[in-house]
């Protein structure tokens, strides 16, 4: 076992090495040109049209045995496939424009009657005399080890091609997926470029029903592309990645089914690019599930801390007293009373504020700082979006430690200001009047 | 009822003469206002989109609730309704938490927010509006198929009861959702933009409704852009941009300097297509 | 020819059996705009089988039913999170989940094929026609299991929908007031995917996942192009389900010896069935097939042509110094229509209304057309003078609302029309307008 696998993994084995070059190249092209189709937000049309392959493979098999061929010429049933699956994304069209039929309704009829007309037509032409036609399940589940070097070949040209057109078209695709109507608008052939993409989608789904199998190849278009969106937002990285992650998974995959003959490869190629995504999905920079909750975490305390601490300033404001009661907390902000005595114990295990006799408390000398500066941030925004509300709450961003850091240092000097003259027409409301907290100066950092 | 005529401070205030609604310290909540919002925040990921918003709606006033685009007008409503989860504060209906006073609340969402397609008649819809007081499980009584009528009978829309809603135009549309709302007979009622994409002779019926529930003691929230009507059509504005600007009675705060620091710049090109508008009419 | 059997009978049973009763809660799938979910969970089901038969080595139906909750939420929750995380639409977000969970079900299955007496392809087709070998005594009779499992999730689907039909009604149209009014849409979203994913795994034995899609949303479509209220969608979804499954047995048998073969797959030519009948209602259906929608073009494009007919015959008569009838030349109405329907439609109108007759040359106004003519001619004008007075258009924009706005003119807006206008004797482009005629 080990040794197969050290065989498997060091390319030794001529067979694995073709099929691992020809489904990485497969993985490659279907990731970067699979961006496009997630990002226009037609990821399950490529499903519609891989089911919609099934009768054009099986009624090439028909006319190639009609016209005394052996009816196992990989172009001529992969013709038979781009026909049914154009077919397929035509009636889709079709359905959304003259009919109120939606959408997700139009994908799912095309995929469901296509796919069950493959079946009919599966079921008579096994039992044609003297042929044999269950090869042909394997463009239902894949199967890499029927795969010849000249499939990968096939294969491999047809993979650059459709990664050299994306490439040399990625400026007109990004603006397609991004804006159709500014792209029309600018003179794009928006409709050329549309029916390239689908073209070249269609031409990805047909090369790859041999490797993964008609079910499965969708996969192959639309997990790389979602993994890759995981760890970036911009497009070009995205499509490298999205190829990366598509060769790799496509790659390891069929170096695993050459392991175990008897699993279907499709099914491992996608369970291993799965692997990938999964753990994207739990660690990816860009919504991945830990740093997503423990950033909503850390906003979620962070804010409430701002709260604790900018309240507990102004109603040592109001008071007038250097000191503040939880209770005055609670009876002016209809905190919870739990929530409120959660909050200061940990402002306190931060050292922000301490506990004095009779129940009151203060800011410790840091917490004096840490909450002057989050007064002043909340005011210096809440002038912000009063004075600027044209362009403001896109701007905004309560959890940037001080406003510096998203407004350019002309904008706060104004506020600053503009904050100054406010208190100058205001009556002072206690003797003990805020001092601007300044711009974190003065109280130490 | 207080009137708040200040423009929003940025300064702690003396509630006694400052009552300075926008400001952190400021609002003085009361247990019994239908609608009381305490330091709500609300955030999708990292950005908030309302931030500490904190205050009291008045009861039995019709509200507008006003702000560029953006500011976070739905989401308030939505907050209100328990829609969207909030980051940190709460909402208080008559003092009491959301999940006890639901049947007091009527929603009108967006008309974009459904599908007019679907296979329902008027008369459905407007039932659908009783479904908060039979419970899970039970059918609809005679009764409130009574009550969903006179609700379309209100909205003068008996005629088209048993029509498709995909054969209304967007005035009908609209007056379909209201007939739903009336039907709840809730106490408050919180629409998103009422008025948007309705002809003019709906939008006037629709203010007349309004006042007819505000009449009758019910407390009606609205979301409005529309600058030009703000004044005629809601007794006490609440300006939101992100936070509450400020809020009170209109004539108090509909002022150009609240309006400028609610819309910014946009007040000047706004205020410019309206006249524009009006002009061609 | 054919020859039938006990079998035959026995199959279309399990057949619409299980197409109805996924057709049901598939109609909710069409009207939620989730379609695609019925095929992401007929996927994703697979290993909620695969692993029920491995953990419980059996295959009862408490056992399917089990898997079949466990994944229907698995795969919801699963979709929803990665649409949150990966911030994309619903689609790509059910392709990564139900392809994942697919392949890792293909793998269980052949892994334990040793102990499991499962195949792949039976999930993906079905064995319908092997239904009858496997029977159990029910009300003395042996019924396939099949029947009796497919008939129950009928039932119980059935009993599901009726006892929630309110809430999913609500929840579908209108999440936000659902969960408003305290209806959880997220809670009745899960038990639908649960109910989906139940009726697939009874299904599956029969008629395998490809044809549970097919029956989820194809007679459902058929409904949502005739029917105007959900009850009637739903009825009218159940008849199609039937209906498509005894065809579909009917010409997997009846067919292929036309073509020489045995006969095929009931399955596949089930799911081909509910195309062709759903491609019938998308062309011939009243409410919004393309047939009803090309004539209603055709019609609207007929009666504007034969109006502008009699607006342009009399504009000639009205001309200084014409005295006899003028005529309308053939080629100027083909000019006018497009395409030969609506010309054809449009002259044949003209002339079976007794508005024209034809004469050496083309056509030229009757008295009645010359009545109707001036009718028309004066609805135009005022509306041109309105719209110039009172929407303030200029008069070189008013045409074209105008024609659109005449016909539909009738006598009471005339009159309206007139009163707001004043009554002027010109138009804006100085031309007279007719004076009413009393009726």
């Amino acid at each position: 076992m080990l040794e197969e696998l050290w065989r498997v993994f060091t390319f030794q084995d001529y067979n694995t090495r073709v099929v691992m070059a020809g489904t990485g190249l497969l993985g490659l092209a279907a990731g970067v040109i699979g961006v496009f189709l997630v990002l226009r937000k037609r990821a399950l049309l490529s499903d519609a049209v891989s089911h919609a392959t099934l009768p054009g493979v099986i009624l090439a098999f028909w006319a190639s045995i009609a016209l005394g061929m052996t009816g196992r010429s990989l172009p001529v049933l992969l013709s038979g496939a781009a026909l049914t699956g154009l077919l397929g994304m035509v009636t889709v069209v079709a359905l959304r424009r003259w009919s109120p039929i939606k959408d997700d309704a139009a994908l799912a009829i095309v995929l469901s009657v296509f796919f069950g007309a493959g079946i009919a037509l599966f079921g008579m032409v096994q039992q044609i005399e003297g042929v044999h036609a269950a090869g042909l399940t394997d463009f239902i589940y894949g199967k890499t080890a029927s795969m010849l070097i000249s499939d990968t070949v096939i294969i491999g040209i047809a993979a650059l091609g459709v990664c050299g057109i994306a490439i040399a078209l990625f400026k007109e695709f990004r603006l397609l997926c991004f804006d159709e109507a500014f792209a029309a608008v600018q003179g794009w052939p928006t409709l050329r470029l549309d029916l390239l993409l689908m073209g070249l989608i269609v031409l990805v789904t047909v090369i790859g029903l041999q490797a993964v199998g008609l079910i499965l190849i969708v996969a192959l278009l639309i997990i790389p592309p979602v993994t890759a969106r995981l760890w970036t937002h911009r497009l070009a990285p995205m499509a490298a990645l999205s190829g990366m992650f598509g060769m790799l998974g496509a790659g390891t995959g069929s170096a695993v089914s050459a392991l175990f003959e008897r699993l279907p490869s499709g099914a491992l190629i996608v369970l291993s690019a799965s692997a990938f995504f999964f753990v994207s999905l739990m660690l990816g920079t860009e919504g991945g599930l830990l740093p997503r909750l423990w950033r909503r975490a850390r906003l979620r305390r962070r804010i409430r801390r701002q709260h604790l601490l900018r309240r507990a300033w102004e109603l040592r404001e109001q008071t007038g007293k250097r000191t503040f009661s939880a209770r005055g907390l609670v009876a002016r902000h209809a905190w919870h009373p739990v929530v409120a005595a959660l909050e200061l114990r940990s402002a306190r295990r931060a050292g922000l504020v301490q506990r004095i006799d009779g129940g009151r408390w203060e800011f410790t000398p840091a917490g004096e700082s840490e909450a002057s500066r989050a007064v002043r941030n909340h005011r210096l925004w809440e002038l912000y979006l009063i004075t600027h509300a044209d362009v403001a709450p896109s701007h905004v961003d309560s959890d940037a430690d001080r406003i510096e850091h998203v407004l350019d240092p002309d904008m706060v000097a104004e506020l600053e200001e503009l904050l100054a003259r406010e208190q100058e027409d205001t009556p002072p409301p206690s003797p003990h009047r805020l001092e601007t907290p300044t711009n974190g100066g003065g109280n130490g950092r | 009822m207080e009137t708040r005529t200040d423009r929003p401070t940025t300064r702690p205030a003396v509630p006694e003469h400052r009552p300075a609604p926008a400001s952190p310290a400021g609002t003085d909540h009361s247990p019994n206002a239908p609608i009381s919002i305490h330091d709500v925040t609300v955030a999708y990921d990292r950005k908030p989109v309302l931030w500490d918003v904190d205050l009291d709606v008045p009861e039995g006033r019709l509200v507008g609730l006003i702000g560029p685009n953006g500011a976070g007008k739905s989401t308030l409503l939505k907050a209100i309704l328990g829609l969207v989860p909030v980051i940190s504060g709460r909402v208080a209906i008559y003092g009491k938490p959301l999940s006890k006073q639901r049947k007091l609340l009527g929603y009108v969402p967006q008309r974009e927010s459904v599908d007019w397609d679907f296979p329902v008649t008027v008369r459905d819809v407007v039932q659908m509006g009783l479904y908060g007081q039979v419970g899970w499980f039970r059918r609809l009584r005679r009764e409130h198929v009574r009550r969903a009528d006179e609700a379309l009978e209100r909205v003068g829309m008996t005629d088209l009861a048993d029509r498709q809603i995909s054969q209304l135009s967007g005035g009908q549309q609209q007056r379909v959702f209201l007939a739903r709302a009336l039907a709840q007979d809730a106490q408050i009622y919180l629409m998103d933009e009422p008025f948007a994409g309705v002809d003019s002779a709906t939008e006037k019926s629709i203010v007349a409704l309004l006042h007819d529930l505000r009449n009758a003691g019910r407390t009606v929230v609205c979301v409005h852009h529309d600058l030009q009507t703000v004044a005629a059509y809601f007794d006490y504005v609440i300006l939101l941009n992100m936070r509450v600007v400020t809020h009170g009675a209109t004539a108090d705060v509909y002022t150009e300097e609240n309006l400028r620091k609610t819309y910014g710049g946009q007040l000047t090109l706004l205020s410019s297509a309206a006249t524009a508008l009006a002009q061609r009419h | 020819m054919i020859s039938w059997s006990v079998i035959d009978t026995w199959i279309i049973i399990v057949g619409v059996l299980s197409a109805v009763g996924c057709a049901l809660p598939g109609a909710y799938l069409l009207l939620r705009r989730q379609s695609m979910m019925g095929d992401a969970i007929s996927h994703s089901v697979l290993p909620g089988i695969a692993g029920a038969y491995l953990i419980m080595g059996n295959r009862e139906p408490l056992t399917l039913f089990l898997g079949a909750i466990v994944i229907g939420i698995v795969t919801t929750v699963l979709i929803r999170l990665v649409k949150h995380g990966g911030k994309i639409e619903d689609g790509a977000a059910m392709g990564v989940v139900f392809t994942a969970l697919f392949a890792l079900g293909l793998v269980m299955i052949r892994r334990a094929a040793d102990h499991v007496d499962l195949d792949p392809d039976c999930v993906l087709y079905g064995a319908i026609e092997l239904t009858f070998l496997d029977t159990v005594p029910f009300l003395g009779m042996d019924v396939p299991r099949a029947a009796l499992l497919t008939g129950g999730m009928l039932l119980a689907n059935v009993l599901f929908l009726g006892l929630l039909y309110k809430e999913l009604k609500l929840s579908s149209f209108d999440p936000g007031l659902s969960d408003a009014l305290g209806y959880s849409s997220r809670f009745l979203h899960h038990l639908l995917m649960v109910a989906i994913a139940a009726t697939m795994v009874a299904s599956f034995e029969a008629v395998g996942s490809i044809l549970v899609i097919a029956m989820l949303i194809v007679p459902p479509a058929c409904a949502y192009l005739l029917c105007n209220r959900l009850l009637p969608m739903l009825l009218v979804s159940a008849g199609f389900a039937a209906a498509s499954a005894v065809l579909g047995h009917l010409s997997a048998i009846a067919l292929p010896p036309v073509l020489g073969y045995e006969d095929t797959s009931t399955a596949g030519m089930m799911a081909l069935a509910a195309g062709v009948l759903f491609g019938g209602v998308f062309f011939l259906s009243p409410k919004s097939g393309v047939l009803a929608q090309s004539w209603r073009r055709v019609r609207l494009g007929a009666q504007l042509l034969s109006e502008e007919v009699l607006g342009v015959l009399y504009r000639r008569q009205e001309a200084p110094g014409v005295s006899a009838r003028p005529v309308l030349a053939p080629e100027e109405l083909r000019r006018g229509a497009q395409g030969r329907t609506v010309e054809w439609l449009a002259g044949r109108r003209l002339v079976r209304q007794g508005y024209v007759r034809p004469v050496p040359g083309g056509f030229e106004l009757t008295e009645p057309g010359l009545h109707e003519a001036r009718r028309l001619i004066r609805a135009h004008r005022l509306w041109e003078t309105w719209l110039v007075e009172e929407m303030n258009l200029r008069p070189d924009h008013v045409h074209g609302p105008a024609s659109r706005l005449e016909s539909v003119t009738g006598e009471a807006m005339e009159e309206e029309l007139a009163r707001e206008t004043g009554a002027p004797a010109m138009d804006p482009h100085a031309r007279r307008i007719p004076p009413a005629e009393k009726h």
